[in-house]
């Protein structure tokens, strides 16, 4: 398992006072979140509520607007410390799967790295299941086969800390579940932040769910399940967490939208 | 089928092209008939490929040069984005003047030989390649960028490994463009001023009357253009092989 620990202990992120806007509308103000260390914190929100920029912000792809404050418990900077995993799969046509799985190193140019870095990419795509298919270009894969492409790609990089968008949610129900469990487990150690609209996949993988809503949005004290993540998809205790985590979207809803 | 069709479709046109000749009775210095034509080649083959192949090789060299021209600009204005202010208007103007009107400008300053020739192919190859890489350049999946922020990638890394094979398909369809432009600029060359090659070669001969070897040199011009376009068009397509093409399932 040692292949896919970080080189680095995973810090906890705690995000204060977060504030952004988006052509000319507050999508949240006031905003914090703690995310503990080699934990999945999973954000539960309708489509819209800010999720995504939220996630943005953290990943350094919005710039953050004062008063905002991101920082890592350890005191460094997240810089070069995060993965980021987006809804689509992001894989280049032109270049294979295990091409895919190593652009990172190609684009920093770091042949060292990239060298130590094959065998790796090799041992996630075969336990990801796409062993012999290292070869294939993107075009020749289904599209949960392409996204397990995209999850090797995050974990090769050994950072601490990964950031995932929504990452199964153009997937077919069967192979999402699946997908769940392999995240899960290759995931264990690091300090994750899950972005998802499906309760159903919050309930199953986070160690933490909040919820977020309203406009501005604000997010919600946690659900903290006693169970490790992935839980069974069809046990009662997950359904039990799916179905309390839909009354408190919809409550928020209500909330929000005063009937 | 597919090698079948157009060698006929060129026998029919040169039937028709011969019988019109024939019942219409054309006298040969203002319509050859293609059998004449045929016999030129055979009388005339050594002129034919001696000004052929100067006037291919300056298409060749304008096309190379062309496309490194158009190319080289492309990338120079999407990696410093404080070029494309000034280059772009640079750009158009050299295009907005009609290449006819600055051909002999060009053949006064370069001279009768074949620099003038590859100068004019130059500059009608190198916009159309510009142009298109510079626009698939910029069409990036925004995405893409992304990924190779969070990755921490240096621009030009971003520029070379994913902007640039990203815009492989549109640059394809640039330098097929500028393969079936390429002729003009060294014909306009050629019967402008010059001492050899194809353009020069028919301005000579139809002005004494001799159509015939005209009309040779004007097929030895089609057949190079096309050969042009299909060489270009196959190193394209093997460059975008990962395109996926029409009629090829997918998964």
């Amino acid at each position: 398992m040692s292949v896919t620990v970080p080189r680095e202990a995973a810090p906890s992120i705690h995000i204060e006072r977060a504030r952004f806007a988006f052509a000319g509308r507050r999508l949240f103000d006031d905003l914090s979140l703690n995310l503990p260390a080699g934990r999945t914190t999973c954000l539960l929100g309708p489509s819209g509520v800010g999720k995504t920029s939220l996630l943005r912000l953290i990943a350094g792809l919005l710039p953050p607007e004062p008063p905002t404050r991101i920082n890592a418990a350890d005191g460094k900077p997240l810089t070069g410390r995060v993965a980021w995993m987006a809804q689509t799969d992001l894989l280049m046509p032109w270049l294979d799967a295990l091409g895919n799985v190593l652009i990172g190193y190609r684009l920093r140019s770091d042949a060292a790295a990239l060298a130590a870095a094959q065998a790796r990419a090799l041992d996630l795509l075969a336990r990801t299941g796409l062993a012999g298919r290292e070869r294939d270009l993107p075009a020749t894969l289904s599209g949960g086969m392409r996204q397990r492409v995209a999850l090797a790609r995050t974990l090769v990089e050994e950072r601490p800390v990964v950031l995932m968008d929504e990452p199964f949610g153009q997937l077919d129900a069967i192979t999402r579940l699946s997908l769940q469990d392999l995240a899960a487990r290759m995931l264990a150690g690091r300090t994750v932040l899950l972005v998802t609209h499906d309760p159903l996949e919050a309930a199953r993988l986070g160690h933490r769910v909040h919820v977020m809503a309203g406009a501005p949005a604000s997010v919600g004290s946690p659900l903290e399940p006693s169970s490790d993540p992935p839980r069974d998809a069809t046990s009662t205790d997950t359904l039990a967490i799916q179905a309390e985590l839909m009354r408190r979207l919809a409550d928020a809803h209500a909330f929000a939208v005063p009937a | 089928m597919k090698v079948v069709r157009p060698l006929l479709i060129a026998a029919g046109l040169l039937l028709a092209w011969e019988a019109l000749v024939w019942i219409d009775e054309t006298p040969h210095f203002i319509l050859p008939a293609p059998s004449r034509v045929a016999v030129e080649f055979v009388d005339r083959g050594d002129t034919l490929l001696f000004h052929g192949l100067h006037t291919a090789a300056e298409i060749v060299l304008g096309l190379i040069l062309g496309v490194a021209l158009g190319a080289g600009i492309a990338l120079l204005l999407t990696r410093f984005a404080g070029l494309r202010a000034w280059g772009l208007p640079i750009i158009v103007l050299s295009q907005a003047v009609p290449v006819f009107a600055i051909a002999p400008l060009l053949v006064l300053w370069l001279g009768y030989g074949m620099l003038s020739k590859v100068a004019m192919a130059s500059l009608v190859i190198f916009f159309p390649v510009a142009s298109s890489l510079y626009d698939g350049l910029r069409r990036v999946d925004p995405g893409w960028l992304d990924l190779a922020r969070v990755m921490n990638a240096p621009p030009r890394a971003v520029l070379l490994r994913i902007r640039l094979p990203a815009a492989l398909p549109a640059f394809a369809t640039g330098a097929r463009v500028a393969a079936s432009v390429a002729p003009i600029g060294a014909v306009i060359g050629e019967w402008v001023g010059a001492g050899a090659g194809l353009g020069f070669l028919m301005t000579q001969q139809l002005g004494r009357g001799q159509t015939t070897l005209a009309f040779a040199a004007l097929i030895v011009l089609c057949v190079l253009g096309v050969a042009l376009y299909f060489a270009v068009d196959a190193v394209m397509t093997r460059l975008t092989r990962w395109l996926p093409r029409d009629g090829e399932a997918r998964s």
